[in-house]
């Protein structure tokens, strides 16, 4: 549904975007992360055909980005960064608006659809400028999604939200993806990204990472044993490295700190293992690392590369 | 086209429940509608023009005076001084609205959704710029309409009232005026597109078209009644004047840089 090809766009001397390459699957949500200032905004100008890449090609439901645009605007929705809605006009007025430039057939049925599915029904006569910052982002999403497009970008659905809304929109996503429609999602929150994404991408400037949550939950969130032992010896380190679901084993003040990626699972093995060659354990415990806490590594990793 | 009507409606929608605008709307038409009246009213009784003689006005002035008077040519040549007004007022009141489209909607990021549906640069252009010159012509003609039954009552001499009304007058409020107004607003709708500040875009799009404004003004008030001919070509010169802009104000829009351009 998309791909694209060492896409890359310049701003005068700031690259924004650098030889994006990947490819987004039909039905898929896919999940786009990286710290402000990454390129997301621009990615995803980018493939609405509001900007124009400097190089590299794309593919966007079918059509090719800088030739077919006014195809690609017909079918795909956005979600812009800022919600951009007019303040003066009602809700419904907002999205006529829209649903007349994108050639909705039944505009009064797609409205009226959409804004009872975000709960905007009843309040829909009254003006954008007075509805709270959730209202606000759920019209704007109803507005993306008026003419059916094929593929949604949705840049920060939920930043700025407060968590009940966020969550609502949140579900709401979710049912979006239950419907089988393919989604492009920036976002600042990792959670959010785990559980709505079939895929994710971590980028900054160039692409940093791309895997399923899962895989890359295993890659990201890495967990830790800490087992305490009485007199740590280099043979417990090396048998432990001869075990296949160890990743890694460092010894440090008489602790062996070991990555593995299910400690329920492999924890027994290790403790019997280290019994056998005669170690003396004290305590076991979790050396846990917040996503964050691996995310900011990651991206902060790439920084230090590049500076 | 139907896009563009789309557009009409919508920043009618947004731009009348401003009682600023509203106001910037109706008041020279209003200004300019009384003005005349009252004049008319003032000087009905001729005797007080009636010391004037066709050799007191701008040469080729009292050629068209014919029959009348020298207290009823006076009087013509004032009213219709005002009657030029009318078909400039068209160009001027439609620049704030018309210098606001563009800018407006980027200040507000309104503009990206918009750029982001199918509708294409011109027929947004088009809707943005029949936004303002529509009410701006109506207004205008309206005005007019009151004038001219104004004149009617308030005119001492039938002379008068039926030269004010006369085919080459209608012409020009009911032809050239509308032209005029398109003109204007393509301009001011261009420089909305290049501007970053809507204030320095209705004051840039004033600086532009004022001085349009008071060359044209200046250029025909001795001139242009002398044929009808000459403002049919001008008629059909405005037409082609407001296509040009137009295709102009497309060609030089460019959506990218609208969007991403902030200084
Ligand atoms: N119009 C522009 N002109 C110049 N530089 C720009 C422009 N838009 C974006 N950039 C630059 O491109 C880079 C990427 O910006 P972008 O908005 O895509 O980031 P983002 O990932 O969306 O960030 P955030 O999480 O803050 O929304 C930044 O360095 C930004 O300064
Ligand atoms: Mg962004």
């Amino acid at each position: 549904m998309i791909q694209t090809e060492d896409l890359t766009k310049r701003f005068g001397d700031i690259l924004a975007v650098d030889r994006l390459t990947l490819s987004v699957e039909a039905g898929e949500v896919f999940g786009f992360l990286g710290p402000n200032g990454a390129g997301k905004t621009t990615t995803i100008r980018l493939l609405t055909a509001l900007i124009a890449p400097t190089s590299g090609n794309a593919k966007v439901a079918g059509c090719k980005v800088g030739q077919e645009d006014g195809k690609i605007r017909r079918r795909v929705g956005i979600l812009t960064e800022s919600p951009g809605l007019y303040d003066r006009l009602s809700a419904e007025r907002n999205l006529d608006f829209f649903a007349r430039l994108y050639e909705v057939d039944d505009v009064d049925g797609q409205i009226e659809r959409y804004l009872r599915m975000l709960g905007l029904w009843d309040r829909r006569h009254e003006e954008a400028g007075i509805f709270s910052r959730g209202m606000r982002q759920k019209l704007a999403i109803a507005r993306a999604l008026l003419h059916e497009p094929q593929v949604l970008f949705l840049d920060e659905p939920t930043s700025g939200l407060d968590p009940e809304a966020a969550r609502l929109v949140r579900d709401f996503i979710g049912g979006l993806k239950r419907e089988g429609r393919t989604i492009f999602i920036c976002t600042h929150n990792l959670d959010e990204a785990d559980r709505l994404c079939d895929r994710i991408a971590i980028i900054n400037t160039r692409l940093l990472a791309l895997d399923t949550p899962s895989a890359l939950r295993r890659q990201l969130y890495e967990r830790t044993v800490v087992f305490h032992l009485r007199q740590a010896e280099p043979r417990f380190v090396h048998r432990l490295q001869t075990l296949s679901f160890v990743r890694s084993v460092r010894e440090m003040d008489n602790k062996l700190v070991v990555a593995i990626d299910d400690p329920e699972k492999h924890n027994p093995t290790i403790i019997r293992t280290l019994v056998e060659a005669g170690a003396d354990i004290q305590f076991v415990g979790e050396l846990r690392r917040t996503l964050e806490d691996v995310y900011l590594r990651l991206v902060g990793m790439e920084d230090g590369e590049t500076n | 086209m139907n896009k563009t009507w789309v557009i009409v409606r919508k920043d009618w929608a947004e731009v009348f429940k401003n009682r600023f605008v509203l106001f910037t709307v109706a008041f020279l038409p209003l200004i300019l509608t009384a003005l005349p009246l009252i004049i008319l009213y003032a000087t009905r009784s001729t005797s007080d023009l009636g010391g004037f003689s066709s050799a007191d006005m701008p040469a080729g002035f009292a050629s068209l005076c014919m029959e009348m008077s020298g207290g009823e040519c006076m009087q013509y040549f004032i009213v219709s001084q005002f009657m030029l007004l009318f078909m400039l007022m068209p160009m001027a009141i439609p620049v704030t609205i018309a210098s606001y489209s563009i800018v407006g909607e980027k200040t507000t990021r309104t503009l990206e959704p918009v750029l982001a549906t199918p509708v294409t640069t011109f027929e947004l252009l088009a809707g943005k710029a029949l936004a303002a010159a529509i009410p701006a012509v109506v207004v205008t003609w309206l005005g007019f309409a009151v004038f001219a039954v104004g004149a009617r009552v308030l005119s001492p001499s039938p002379n008068v009232a039926a030269r004010l009304l006369d085919p080459l007058w209608l012409i020009a409020i009911f032809i050239v005026g509308p032209l005029l107004a398109v003109a204007a607003v393509s301009v001011a709708v261009m420089v909305s597109s290049r501007a970053n500040d809507p204030r320095v875009a209705e004051q840039l799009s004033m600086l532009v078209i004022l001085p349009l404004l008071a060359a044209f003004f200046g250029q025909i008030s001795g001139l242009f009644f002398i044929n009808q001919t000459l403002i049919l070509w001008m008629a059909a010169g405005l037409v082609v004047v407001d296509s040009g802009l137009l295709a102009f104000a497309t060609h030089i829009f460019q959506r990218e840089t609208i969007l991403t351009r902030w200084k």
